[in-house]
């Protein structure tokens, strides 16, 4: 074998991508299909909750394609880091999904479930070894962190999904893992340069985002041979250039130049990219330096509280003249209102705060724009350890802020248009991330188990 | 003087996992890339005072492979808790485009 060919289904299933574009991928042939399915980006709450990003529908609909083409043509489909965070309940989501779809299309085949969900008591006993260390701005972690968490993932590498390939899986669902680890599994397991398949499998696992103008979600594929690989999409309406290869090494990492795996770090700092046509672009001469010790990073979301919100706007010029002092006078009235009603001990209790649409709601204290236009919103919110009270105090904040008065109008004034009845809005629960730490376990797959069942 | 969105064909910011922010300033052409980069107009001092950081935090790379200039921050609060104002980190960006360039 002197060139493996994959292709990248999307950048997150779920996304979506072209059916037409995935009968031109496949019928380059490729030795097998991966998709990436998860993002740290939309927040905690995926990792705290095991609620997905998308819908069952939209996962349907993209995974149904992949599992058709794969199985047609009698190849691997890879998904990793399933339904968001790759919790084990997000994992057996899509095992479920999954044996929808065999079922519907009289589908069968081997599929193998790797998980990625941690033990607390390993991590524990870890972390007394000295086996865990933080990454760059990573919160304190001790014992107590981990029992708050409400979910802990490993993000695995390349090593369980050779495993469950080896053992000759035809499908393989995985919890959290290295966006990489799923498009450089095989073509490792095969032997090929590990610095040409990972750097190849960085630009893949974005699906059609190496593109030069990406309009809409969509599948890519590379050719890898043992010294270089070739991009290009297989939607005729898209093209690559070398620019837009390398750019793609920008794109939410903290440097174009390394990628950091558990096996080891991809350096690109030599890598060369050419334009081979108007479309495709040969990459060469990145490097892969195997990593002294095997580490895998952690993430784990606990409970921040629970929320209340009021959305109300201002478009009275006479308060908006003077917004910042009208509302340090309204948060002193708040504050004074709450101790009224609740007593002395609520302090403490919750945090209040007050976003101004219009002003700096995007930027917070960094923003350095002092202008505002004819009207802003505010976003009030009230967050407390339980949601009882954090409903509670915005009772009295929403009916402290409507009527707060300036010192131009006299009579009773309602300050802030509410577009809702009630005007708060339960938001529940609110999650954080608390950990960015990586782990060194024993062996590469002790902290992932893997399943094999017959669908 | 032109501003950086004149001579970009992209300013972006984004997360890069929930505890560190990175931006990407994409050039048109090779040489005002080149001009911008050797007169150092996006520093360290430039960006610690604007997002209210120490310099040395700051990480600044230069991407000639993409004629990008890469910068690299702490997060100013973690993605998603409960002070964050920008889950995704997408539009942390704004005092750059609006940098005045040779």
């Amino acid at each position: 074998m002197n060139e493996i060919r994959v292709l990248s289904a999307t950048g997150m299933l779920g996304s979506g991508f072209r059916e037409e574009t995935m009968r031109r991928g496949m019928a380059l042939e490729p030795h097998f299909i991966g998709v990436d399915s998860g993002s740290t980006d939309p927040g905690p709450y995926y990792l705290a909750t095991g609620d997905t990003h998308f819908s069952d529908s939209a996962y349907k609909r993209d995974w149904r394609l992949i599992l058709l083409a794969a199985r047609a043509a009698k190849i691997p489909a890879i998904v990793g880091s399933a339904c968001t965070a790759g919790t084990d309940s997000q994992v057996e989501r899509l095992v479920r999904i999954t044996r929808e779809i065999a079922r519907e299309e009289k589908l069968g085949f081997k599929l193998a479930v790797i998980r990625s969900e941690q033990n607390k008591d390993y991590l524990k006993q870890k972390l007394r070894a000295g086996k865990i260390t933080p990454l760059a701005n990573a919160p304190k972690l001790d014992a107590a962190v981990i029992d708050r968490s409400a979910h802990i993932v490993g993000m695995c590498g390349i090593e369980p999904f050779v495993e469950a390939l080896q053992h000759g899986a035809d499908v393989v669902i995985a919890g959290r893992s290295s966006d990489t680890s799923v498009f450089s599994a095989m073509p490792v397991m095969k032997g090929f340069n590990p610095a040409t398949v990972w750097h190849a499998a960085k630009i893949l696992e974005c699906g059609a985002a190496c593109v030069v103008l990406r309009k809409y979600p969509d599948c890519m594929f590379a050719r890898i041979t043992n010294d270089e690989f070739i991009i290009e999409p297989p939607n005729p309406d898209y093209r690559c250039d070398p620019v837009s290869v390398a750019s793609h090494n920008l794109y939410e990492n903290s440097t174009p130049y390394e990628l950091v795996e558990p096996s080891g770090v991809l350096n690109t700092f030599s890598a060369r990219y050419e334009a081979l046509s108007d479309r495709a672009v040969r990459v060469s001469g990145s490097t892969f330096k195997p990593a002294d010790r095997y580490t895998i990073k952690l993430e784990g979301a606990e409970l921040a509280g629970y929320q209340s919100l009021i959305i109300g706007s201002v478009r009275d010029p006479i308060i908006l003249r003077q917004l910042d002092s009208w509302l340090d006078g309204l948060n002193q009235a708040v504050h004074d209102r709450i101790v009224a009603v609740f007593g002395a001990d609520v302090v403490g209790k919750y945090q209040y705060e007050v976003r101004i649409f219009g002003k700096n709601a995007t930027m917070g204290r960094l923003e350095s724009e002092t202008a505002i236009g004819h009207e802003v919103g505010l976003l009030f919110q009230v967050t407390a350890q339980s949601q009882e009270l954090a409903t509670a105090l915005m009772k009295s904040v929403g009916h402290m802020a409507v009527h707060y008065p300036v010192p131009e109008w006299t009579g009773l004034i309602t300050s802030i248009a509410y577009p809702y009845s009630p005007a708060e809005i339960t938001r529940g629960p609110s999650y954080r991330f608390n950990m960015n730490h990586v782990v060194e376990p024993a062996t590469p797959l002790e902290m992932f188990g893997i399943e094999y069942h017959t669908v | 003087m032109p501003k950086l969105w004149q001579v970009t064909k992209l300013i972006r910011s984004k997360n890069s996992g929930p505890f560190e922010l990175t931006f990407d300033v994409i050039f048109k052409d090779r040489a005002t890339y080149e001009k911008v980069r050797d007169a150092h107009i996006i520093n360290q001092e430039w960006f610690a005072k604007t997002y209210q950081l120490k310099p040395a935090v700051v990480v600044i790379i230069n991407y000639d492979a993409a004629s990008a200039i890469k910068i690299t921050i702490p997060r100013p609060t973690i993605s998603g808790d409960i002070n964050d104002t920008d889950v995704f980190g997408g539009q942390q960006y704004g005092p750059l485009v609006e940098l005045e360039v040779p």
